[in-house]
């Protein structure tokens, strides 16, 4: 086979024997549907590929892959991804996450991953609660959401991640309902084409603690714009939409984070020269 | 389903790998439900959607076979030829773990309603002669599963209006 | 004249940013250069410059790996803020003050020098606006010590090479004109001759030699986060590990820095990071990950004083517990200490070596003592033992990441390689690594990570061990080369005393410390932490003998040798 034309891939080939714990009927079975199908759509094998995740529901995806995984601690994906990219840029790598792992304890590292623009797709499944912990808010929960950790609503305004991701630096910004699970993985392929840090925001509802998520379906719609390179429209664009634009919304061309090479090699051995006295 | 997600349909080669897609689709959907409803300890709703997936990939199977020396291609890639889901893959969304035979049946039923729709749309629509009579023979066919989908919903009447519920039930904890 | 000592200390003290740690750093070398050993270490206050600051800097014939007890001359360029060293810097009734008397009175702590020499420094750089104030002080200090002028000379034109001829020149004159200011004590504090060193020694502080071990030890990417005392280490490397092929990348936080080596690990490059008591707080969660996930990774303590910010500049040794206890769960790891500048890069090799062969973390647990104290070390003759990852290759299938049986070291795939892709996990994980909550697993996985450290041959490099006695003195870290010169002390005395100190302080060894301490009779413990956590380390791993005491106190005053042997003097019979 010629070595630049794309394996013959099945998404069942992407997929572990692992069986999901989800609740029936949450969208992260769709998204893991999409990550599939797009690992599949890209024709690499799964072992040059890694999805890197944090605690959480979404975070429980590379062990239903049969790439390589890691399901690290709560919050640090980012800072997984960002250290085994940077040390083997052969590898493939996905970041996985919540809107709690994301957004809240992760939230620095959102920050700075989309600063640092390193060559990584960014997947959350933003189902604006915390699941796995049954039901208290996250940063994306509407402000007037009843939980038993904040009674009549945390009164908050909700975190924007495109917003944010956008004014941070990220070089693709995104957004997803796992409903589609199609368009998810076409946006999953095309972020992680695109050079350098690539985010995708997926709304993946929660039916078990958000069942009123249901309504999403009848919510979204395409984007109706043209992706823009230009970051001011693009803000514009994100600070107005209503939260259900789905599609590519911005595709930056800064290049990708590039650590320093040197340009002969020495031997370790060779260091020490420095200290002689 | 909205008309941005039918692909466009050229030729009766193109129709039998969508065909076969659909068909495949659904089988593989089925067996998610059943592996999340043996997760989630409801065999008898575990049983009713293998058997549902056994049924598909008949189907599918089937339709292999009528393509016979035309082939199915590779129906669209490993994505697919649809901006959001497959016509007759079951909706995921209305899974629920306590969910009983008749609400399973009732999830068969809109998705064999919805490959109904896709078909019957395509008999109708201004593409090649042998497409569209193509389309009219599998619409055909999924008027048949419509039917029998009603027919075991007879046999499976809604669960009682009063029925105890879940006494763990996540959200109260 | 005196005929000239064995060892000589020197502090010299002024303003932050009059240059006091830029003249130690050049007395070192020019008396390196010439063949003596020396240490040099600093004290400054938090301030980024003004504030105090003082160079402390003991020449010796011999290698020196500890202050002395007592400073010989002390240099103040002036007086602003001395005081504050007044407990570090003890002067004896032999010692000699410089001191411009323009600077006003000298502190308490000058009160017992035998005699004060004048060095007229205001005076000269009004005259001389070129000339800088270090720079006199620096040739004054170096006549007294009898060094060679033209020596000296020369490392005031490497330094400032680069500055261009004018300030050379100028401050060449200047050192000359301290010199001359002094000329009639010349050799007042000399140190007694040696031979130039045949061999080549490095001149290195002991962050450097931590970098250098662990990159000849085999890292190759490291995640920075600043912090005082450790930011040393990642400068070091920045550049060096780019011109062996590796990376280091800044982090946005320690949370950032420890889970990105665990990633770069992961996928197979030995990593490292460096950082103090508070990043190492920080870090300590993902230290839990990585030993149930099996990664192996490095992780530099360079303890400050604590708790909270404490004392960022200063030395102690209380990181102890938490580098031993400080993860939840039963989290075995590696913790290894070095002793000494020069032990520096052997612990940081060994550890790099262990971590990698165990897929363990290893915490290389240094202090501010050692790793900004400069000093002139053989080049070591030996390197610990190499330590290699073991990998899966994808012979055996179906893969299991976490297989048990054997040594507990199981085969980590690395990506990319076919037919083993496997997720990582921090849950506890069955021999496949997935997710299970089971209590065989559970104990299984527990069992594994326990023994695979437990059961490795560690070798000698676990303690120092010197001497042979029925009195035997605990100690570890920074504080060996205080204890050793403590006993020596005392051996004058008549009273001897065996020396063990523990490198390897996590896996605990209780044969080969039994073995130790067969026939001690009685013990002295040596720690700098307020709260005997050392002791206590002791007291829940070891059996000790019965009559145990301590010498202990928190940073930022150091033990001194005279401290050791009088609690060997005074502690028992002989």
């Amino acid at each position: 086979m010629n070595a630049a034309e794309p394996l013959k891939c099945r998404p069942s080939d992407y997929k572990s024997e692992v069986k999901p714990i989800w609740c029936p009927g949450c969208g992260d079975y769709h998204v893991l549907m999409a990550l599939t199908r797009a690992m599949a759509a890209l024709g690499l094998p799964p072992e040059r590929l890694a999805v890197v995740s944090g605690i959480g529901c979404s975070s429980r995806i590379p062990a239903y892959t049969n790439c390589y995984g890691f399901h690290g601690v709560h919050g640090r994906s980012l800072a997984v991804a960002t250290g085994l990219k940077i040390a083997r840029p052969d590898i493939t790598v996905i970041c996985a996450s919540g809107d709690g792992d994301g957004y809240s304890i992760g939230g620095n590292h959102f920050l700075h991953a989309c600063r640092r623009n390193v060559d990584l797709a960014y997947i959350v499944m933003d189902n604006h609660i915390y699941g796995m912990t049954k039901g208290q808010p996250s940063p994306t929960t509407e402000p007037d959401f009843d939980t038993a950790l904040a009674p009549g609503g945390t009164g908050l305004r909700p975190f924007n991640p495109l917003v944010v991701a956008l004014a941070s630096g990220a070089n693709f910004v995104a957004r997803a309902y796992s409903g589609n699970p199609n368009e998810t993985a076409e946006l999953i392929v095309d972020a992680i084409k695109h050079p350098g840090f690539s985010f995708v925001e997926i709304l993946s509802p929660c039916v078990t603690y958000r069942p009123d998520q249901r309504s999403w379906k009848d919510r979204v719609h395409p984007a109706p714009v043209t992706p823009t390179d230009d970051p001011a429209r693009a803000a514009r664009r994100l600070m107005t939409d209503d939260g259900f634009n789905l599609g590519v919304l911005y595709r930056g061309n800064r290049a990708p984070y590039k650590p320093p090479t040197a340009a002969a090699m020495l031997a370790p051995e060779s260091l020490d020269e420095e200290f002689v006295v | 389903m909205s008309g941005a997600n039918v692909p466009p349909v050229t030729s009766v080669a193109a129709l039998y790998g969508i065909a076969h897609r659909i068909e495949a689709d659904a089988a593989e959907r089925y067996v998610m439900l059943a592996d999340q409803m043996e997760t989630h300890n409801n065999l008898e709703l575990a049983r009713m959607f293998r058997d549902l997936a056994r049924a598909e990939r008949l189907h599918a199977d089937k339709i292999r076979d009528l393509a016979g020396s035309i082939g199915i291609g590779d129906g669209g890639g490993p994505i697919g030829p649809w901006k959001s889901d497959s016509p007759e893959a079951a909706d995921l969304y209305a899974a629920r773990y306590d969910m009983s035979p008749h609400d399973a049946l009732r999830l068969a039923l809109a998705a064999e309603e919805r490959a109904l729709a896709f078909y019957t749309d395509l008999a109708a629509a201004k593409v090649d002669r042998a497409v569209r009579d193509l389309a009219a023979s599998f619409a055909v066919e999924e008027r048949e599963h419509v039917a029998l989908c009603h027919r075991l919903l007879e046999r499976y009447p809604p669960a009682s209006a009063v029925r105890p519920g879940d006494p763990d039930a996540p959200g109260d904890r | 004249m005196t005929s000239g000592a064995s060892s000589v200390s020197v502090a010299m003290v002024g303003s932050g940013g009059a240059g006091v740690l830029t003249t130690g750093e050049m007395l070192l070398e020019a008396a390196c250069a010439a063949g003596w050993n020396g240490l040099l270490t600093r004290s400054v206050g938090p301030q980024i410059r003004g504030g105090e600051a003082a160079s402390l800097l003991r020449l010796a014939r011999a290698p020196v790996e500890c202050m002395a007890d007592q400073f010989d001359l002390l240099v103040g360029i002036d007086w602003v803020n001395a005081g504050r060293f007044g407990d570090e810097i003890p002067l004896g009734p032999a010692s000699l003050l410089v001191c411009d008397p323009a600077a006003g009175a000298p502190p308490p702590m000058a009160a017992n020098a035998k005699r004060v020499i004048q060095l007229p420094i205001a005076e000269l750089t009004k005259a001389h606006p070129a000339w800088r104030a270090n720079m006199i002080a620096l040739g004054a200090a170096g006549h007294l010590l009898g060094l060679d002028e033209a020596a000296l000379h020369g490392v005031i034109a490497k330094r400032f090479a680069t500055k261009g001829s004018e300030v050379v020149t100028a401050n060449v004159a200047a050192a000359a004109a301290g010199a001359q200011a002094v000329d009639g004590d010349r050799g007042r504090v000399a140190l007694a001759p040696v031979a130039p060193a045949a061999a080549k020694r490095w001149l290195i502080t002991g962050n450097e030699a931590v970098a250098l071990g662990a990159l000849q030890g085999g890292i190759r990417f490291a995640a920075a986060y600043p912090i005082t005392p450790a930011s040393d280490i990642l400068e070091w490397l920045a550049p060096n590990l780019t011109k062996v092929g590796g990376t280091l990348v800044q982090a946005e936080d320690e949370l950032a820095s420890v889970n990105m080596i665990i990633g770069a690990s992961y996928g197979g490059v030995p990593s490292l990071t460096a950082t103090s008591g508070p990043g190492l707080s920080l870090m300590i969660e993902s230290l839990g990950l990585a030993t149930a996930s099996e990664v192996p990774i490095v992780i530099v303590d360079v303890m400050r004083g604590g708790p909270s910010t404490g004392i960022p500049t200063k030395s102690e040794q209380s990181d102890l517990n938490i580098a031993v206890y400080g993860m939840h769960g039963d989290a075995p790891h590696l913790v290894i200490a070095p002793q000494s500048v020069g032990d520096c890069w052997v612990s940081a090799h060994w550890a790099t070596g262990l971590a990698e062969a165990l897929q363990a973390p290893a915490i290389v647990l240094s202090d501010q003592f050692l790793g900004q104290a400069q000093t002139a070390i053989h080049r070591p003759a030996e390197r610990p033992p190499a330590g290699q990852r073991r990998v899966a290759d994808g012979a055996t299938l179906p893969y299991a990441r976490y297989a048990l049986g054997g040594d507990g070291v199981s085969p980590m795939a690395i990506p990319g390689t076919a037919h083993c892709a496997y997720t990582a996990d921090g849950l506890t994980h069955t021999e496949r690594g997935t997710p299970t909550s089971g209590a065989r697993d559970h104990l299984a996985q527990l069992d594994k990570r326990r023994d695979k450290l437990d059961g490795h041959e560690y070798g000698p490099l676990w303690a120092t061990i010197e001497g042979e006695s029925e009195i035997a003195v605990l100690t570890w870290g920074s504080l060996t080369g205080v204890v050793r010169e403590g006993i020596a002390q005392a051996r004058a005395d008549g009273v001897s005393a065996k020396l063990i100190a523990p490198r390897l302080l996590l896996p605990t060894r209780p044969a080969e410390m039994s073995a130790a301490l067969a026939g001690v009779k009685r013990l002295l413990v040596v720690e700098q932490t307020h709260g005997q956590q050392f002791l206590k380390y002791l007291r829940a791993h070891y059996d000790l003998p019965a009559a145990v005491s301590v010498l202990h106190r928190p940073g930022p005053l150091p033990i001194r040798p005279h401290e050791v042997r009088r609690h060997l003097i005074e502690g028992g019979s002989r």
